[in-house]
């Protein structure tokens, strides 16, 4: 059953909610199946409120499935665990805490460094996502860019099996984004985690991703697979390649047909992503 | 720095809509700037006292109804060489120490544990809305009858006034823990206790001092009507006789006595607020 070629396997994955203020239950991803091979950077597109960010909180545990199956290395997943770590789309940081503080939060509430281990490991970490300097800097001190950087730091610093990213660059502007995507290449290509990366610009996924999933309207499920066979490493020029908006097109086709939807299906209810 | 703030809970800056995200290079104020605030509270307070003096010096109304600010200061000097001042302070400290001190730990314990543990909450509520909206003074004649005219029922009433702001206040300060920290803390599979000393209590340390800050208020008024109703010692009693036996300013000096109290008290709350928030970038 279980396939060894697979780091993550989501098979026929269900997940609900259950709608307090309308009494009713919701469905918000029905029957995922998708795998996640060791090594890859694997992005997740599709319309807005489709269920790519719940699909990935079950994947960090946060939220339970009902119905199919979920597994990291062949291990159901049940709840957050050690083997992966989440880079949220909100930074999340503890702004009476500096950024040393912050970047030692995820293995301080694992357990699983001593303090001091933490902290001198903390400060490569800090390097390596280019905040050298900023180690006593707090949160509110710091552009959006950076506190993502920390968020990402944080999350690098428990070395998970897998790291997991909730559209870390959503709500920063046009030109940090880009930088932030060519670094987290550039970090990503230093340790080859396996990661899953939420998104919805299809640009950001082609560029940063080994493949990329599109997802259908709610309830969502996966629609295509779609291989991106540009070689790495890549730099930002890569987006003009014609390889490129090749892809760009097919996925915003593909993305299109799910938009023009039946009004109904997209009404309102739909949790917060 | 008015004691009397409104009772309500505290509107902490959201994070969110603070615009203060990036660290801004403000010009260094000159010194004139920089002593501004005082400069012009000084100097209004004794444009205030100016006029006060004026209007008694003018006598339209006789000394006893409407003593100067002079008259004043001289009765205050005039109290503190009696004899009976010192132990008329020990008695109200006394009774204020225990009574406030009592407050803050119990109303920080049941705060946090009605903040943390919902049903804590649902079971001590009724008991909270029902004190928080009656004003506690109205228990000094029980508290007379049960505890006699010594410090227990000034202490009981001092206690009853600070201790519902220190709950509600902390609280409201754990349950406004942002969702996106708790969310990260279980992501990294923080346990509960590490969650509630490294997440919640932190982030409700600006909300429980505020507690703090309004209880001192609340603390005062309870100590002052007491001992109006009853009572062998205190700053509140000298107040009562001087004033029913129309020593005018002797009654406002034990006025001023209280007001730079509770002025005193806030101040040293807001310091250590202050102190707690230097992650906070300042900006004016």
């Amino acid at each position: 059953m279980y396939d060894r070629s697979a780091k993550l396997a989501a098979k026929g994955v269900v997940i609900e909610y259950w709608l307090q203020r309308s009494r009713s239950l919701f469905t918000a991803v029905k029957g995922v199946d998708l795998e996640v091979r060791p090594g890859e950077l694997l992005a997740i597109v599709g319309p807005s409120g489709c269920g790519k960010t719940t699909f990935l909180n079950a994947v960090d545990g946060l939220i339970p499935i009902a119905g199919g199956s979920l597994t990291l290395d062949g291990r159901a997943i049940t709840r957050p665990g050690r083997d992966r770590a989440m880079v949220f789309q909100q930074p999340g940081l503890l702004p009476w805490r500096t950024v040393l503080g912050n970047v030692i939060f995820g293995v301080e509430a694992q357990g699983s460094m001593s303090k001091d281990e933490a902290i001198a490991r903390a400060r490569q970490q800090i390097e390596l996502v280019g905040l050298k300097g900023f180690e006593d800097a707090y949160p509110l001190e710091l552009s959006g860019g950076m506190q993502q950087r920390v968020n990402l730091a944080r999350a690098l610093l428990t070395d998970p099996e897998m790291l997991l990213l909730d559209e870390p660059f959503a709500a920063l502007d046009a030109q940090t984004r880009e930088m932030m995507q060519l670094e987290l290449l550039k970090i990503w290509s230093q340790t080859r985690k396996t990661a899953l990366f939420i998104t919805h610009d299809i640009k950001e996924a082609i560029y940063l991703a080994d493949r990329v999933v599109v997802f259908t309207r709610r309830p969502g499920r996966v629609k295509d697979v779609v291989d991106i066979n540009i070689s790495r490493p890549r730099d930002l020029r890569v987006k003009r390649d014609p390889q490129f908006l090749t892809y760009e097109d097919q996925i915003w086709e593909s993305i299109q047909e799910e938009l023009a939807a039946p009004a109904e299906r997209l009404i309102a209810g739909i949790p917060a992503a | 720095m008015s004691i009397k703030e409104a009772d309500r809970v505290l509107p902490v800056t959201t994070r969110e809509s603070d615009p203060t995200r990036e660290k801004r290079s403000v010009l260094r104020p000159s010194r004139i700037r920089q002593y501004e605030p005082f400069v012009i509270g000084i100097l209004s307070v004794v444009l205030a006292l100016t006029a006060w003096q004026l209007v008694a010096n003018s006598r339209i109304y006789s000394v006893l109804f409407l003593p100067g600010p002079w008259d004043v200061a001289q009765a205050f000097v005039t109290l503190f060489q009696s004899d009976d001042i010192w132990l008329d302070i020990a008695t109200s400290g006394e009774e204020l120490a225990i009574g406030y001190g009592m407050a803050i730990v119990i109303g920080l314990v049941l705060g946090l544990l009605m903040g943390w543990y919902t049903r804590f909450q649902y079971a001590l509520d009724p008991f909270v809305n029902f004190f928080y909206s009656t004003p506690r003074i109205v228990f000094i004649p029980l508290f007379i009858l049960w505890f006699g005219i010594e410090l227990q029922p000034k202490i009981a009433v001092i206690f009853l006034g600070a201790v519902f702001p220190v709950i509600i206040n902390t609280m409201a300060g754990v349950r406004n823990t942002e969702a996106a920290l708790l969310r990260v803390a279980r992501s990294f599979g923080a346990s509960d206790a590490l969650t509630f000393r490294r997440v919640v209590l932190p982030g409700s340390v600006p909300f429980i001092l505020t507690g703090f800050r309004l209880g001192i208020g609340h603390a005062l008024t309870g100590l002052v009507v007491a001992e109006y109703i009853a009572a062998k010692h205190g700053v509140g009693q000298i107040i009562a006789i001087a004033s029913q036996t129309f020593q005018t300013p002797k009654a406002l000096a034990g006025v001023v006595l209280i007001a730079c109290t509770g002025m005193l008290l806030t101040t040293i709350l807001y310091r250590i607020e202050n102190r707690f928030q230097s992650w906070r970038p300042q900006i004016r």
